[in-house]
């Protein structure tokens, strides 16, 4: 199996409060990687390193190596980096005002694409990809992103996120605020996805962790306690805090 | 402690499948008891008993179902839950070999005693005590008493082939008393196979406590570490 993601002393910090003490993992490519455990653990934070989206908190800072596809993130222009390192969020966030179509062109059209046959092919190709396809094709360019479901928008979301062709997609939370169909929607999602690019996806959802996870890291106190083929996660974790967490005996 | 009332959801289950064993060892217990004393009453427990042990296991399993369904458990108490759902079977498993015994006894009884070659109280009492450890093992969560269940398993096993073949010599030898020695030799098979059993429940506290799949003398742990 192939990284696709390399983190090494990956360190984090909001002001003077490190929030990451040196995590080390190897993601493998086309998987799916889940990050669990209770709320300020660092989960988001280390998925927010991923993409340098941590550092555009003011006195925020992260420190040590993140390698995506060989390139190293922290000596490599942000932008460029948002470009292979794609994230989708827990509460969708479509552009309001911006159509369905012109919500998934937006990434490309940043990046300098104008001509219209490459953006209607990519917005058609992105939201196939994103399973949107057939509830908007009819209304593409008349109605808004706003005007969508929540699991519509989240998808729509995903479609802009593949727009741009990201070699990993990091998502925080991608469904916890989604009704179990649209839920089921993005986790049948996640699975396609996988054949494609690498995917990491915060979760606090455990049984969410082990339906559309191979991989799984379990984050204490900003510490990685540990990481491991999912199925190993939750039938015989090896530390007992992971232990603990995922039956409920603390947390 | 978060999670309390799927906490305590367990301890009952705990509860009931040590009820359950509770039924299942007194009636190993009495249907031995008979075979020593020739006893119809006793034989009469163990299968006016069999009701009870039935309904148990449909209630524990009923129970565990639940708990898989409508808590989703993880890691030990996943382990838990399916280990108590395997007990369970085996538990009424040794109900039946109770009642096995307690028919060949009765059967027995019909025919005058005889002085057979195959020493069953011996064997009981070794089978009783791998029962006992087996669910002593299960009520600490001791793994290294259940290994010493799964190593007392061979001398029973070696003590059902000596019933086999002296009650066989036997017979050849005494074909007027073969009715009594075929009993015999059922009972010897019932206390072997009570003897699986138990060792099939020590095989589960250690997957249960350790993750590790040691069925057929496999050493694998879960998710292959």
């Amino acid at each position: 199996m192939a990284t696709a993601v390399e983190v090494r002393d990956l360190k984090a910090w909001f002001g003077k409060t490190e929030a990451l003490h040196g995590i080390s993992m190897a993601v493998e490519a086309n998987h799916a990687t889940a990050v669990i455990g209770p709320s300020g653990c660092g989960k988001s934070t280390f998925v927010r390193c991923l993409n340098r989206m941590h550092e555009t908190i003011p006195e925020a800072k992260a420190q040590g190596e993140v390698k995506i596809g060989g390139m190293d993130i922290y000596s490599t222009p942000a932008v460029d980096v948002r470009r292979k390192v794609g994230m989708v969020f827990q509460k969708p966030n479509p552009f309001p005002s911006m159509s369905i179509y012109d919500n998934v062109a937006a990434g490309l059209k940043l990046n300098g694409t104008h001509s219209r046959k490459t953006l209607d092919d990519v917005v058609e190709r992105s939201l196939h990809q994103a399973a949107l396809w057939d509830e908007v094709k009819d209304v593409l360019k008349k109605k808004s992103g706003a005007s969508l479901s929540g699991g519509q928008q989240q998808r729509l979301c995903i479609a802009r996120a593949l727009a741009v062709d990201p070699e990993v997609m990091l998502m925080d939370e991608p469904a916890s605020a989604l009704d179990p169909i649209s839920t089921a929607k993005i986790e049948d999602l996640i699975f396609e996805l996988k054949q494609k690019l690498t995917i990491v996806i915060v979760t606090h959802n455990m049984q969410q962790a082990s339906r559309v996870a191979e991989f799984t890291g379990f984050f204490l106190m900003g510490h990685l306690v540990e990481f491991d083929k999912t199925e190993k996660i939750f039938t015989n974790p090896t530390d007992k805090r992971t232990e603990d967490y995922i039956t409920g005996r603390f947390g | 402690m978060t999670r309390i009332r799927f906490h305590q959801e367990l301890d009952d289950l705990r509860h009931r499948i040590l009820a359950m064993a509770g039924m299942a060892e007194q009636a190993i217990d009495l249907s031995v008891q008979a075979y020593s004393q020739r006893d119809a009453a006793l034989c009469q427990r163990v299968l006016n008993n069999e009701n009870a042990i039935n309904r148990a296991e449909r209630e524990v399993d009923e129970f565990a179902i639940d708990l898989l369904a409508m808590q989703q458990p993880m890691a030990i108490d996943l382990r838990f839950i399916l280990a108590v759902l395997k007990i369970n079977a085996d538990l009424e498993r040794v109900g039946d070999q109770a009642v096995n015994i307690a028919q060949r006894v009765l059967n027995m009884i019909e025919f005058p005693a005889s002085e057979l070659p195959v020493d069953i109280p011996a064997m009981a009492t070794k089978v009783r005590a791998m029962v006992r450890d087996a669910l002593r093992s299960f009520i600490e969560g001791d793994t290294e008493l259940a290994r010493h269940v799964l190593e007392a398993d061979d001398e029973i096993d070696r003590m059902n082939h000596e019933a086999f073949s002296s009650l066989s010599r036997y017979m050849g030898e005494h074909p007027d008393r073969a009715v009594q020695a075929l009993d015999a030799l059922s009972v010897a098979r019932n206390l072997e196979r009570v003897a699986d059993h138990a060792t099939n429940i020590a095989e589960d506290v250690i997957f249960w406590v350790r993750g590790a799949d040691v069925r057929h003398g496999a050493g694998q742990t879960m998710a292959g570490n």
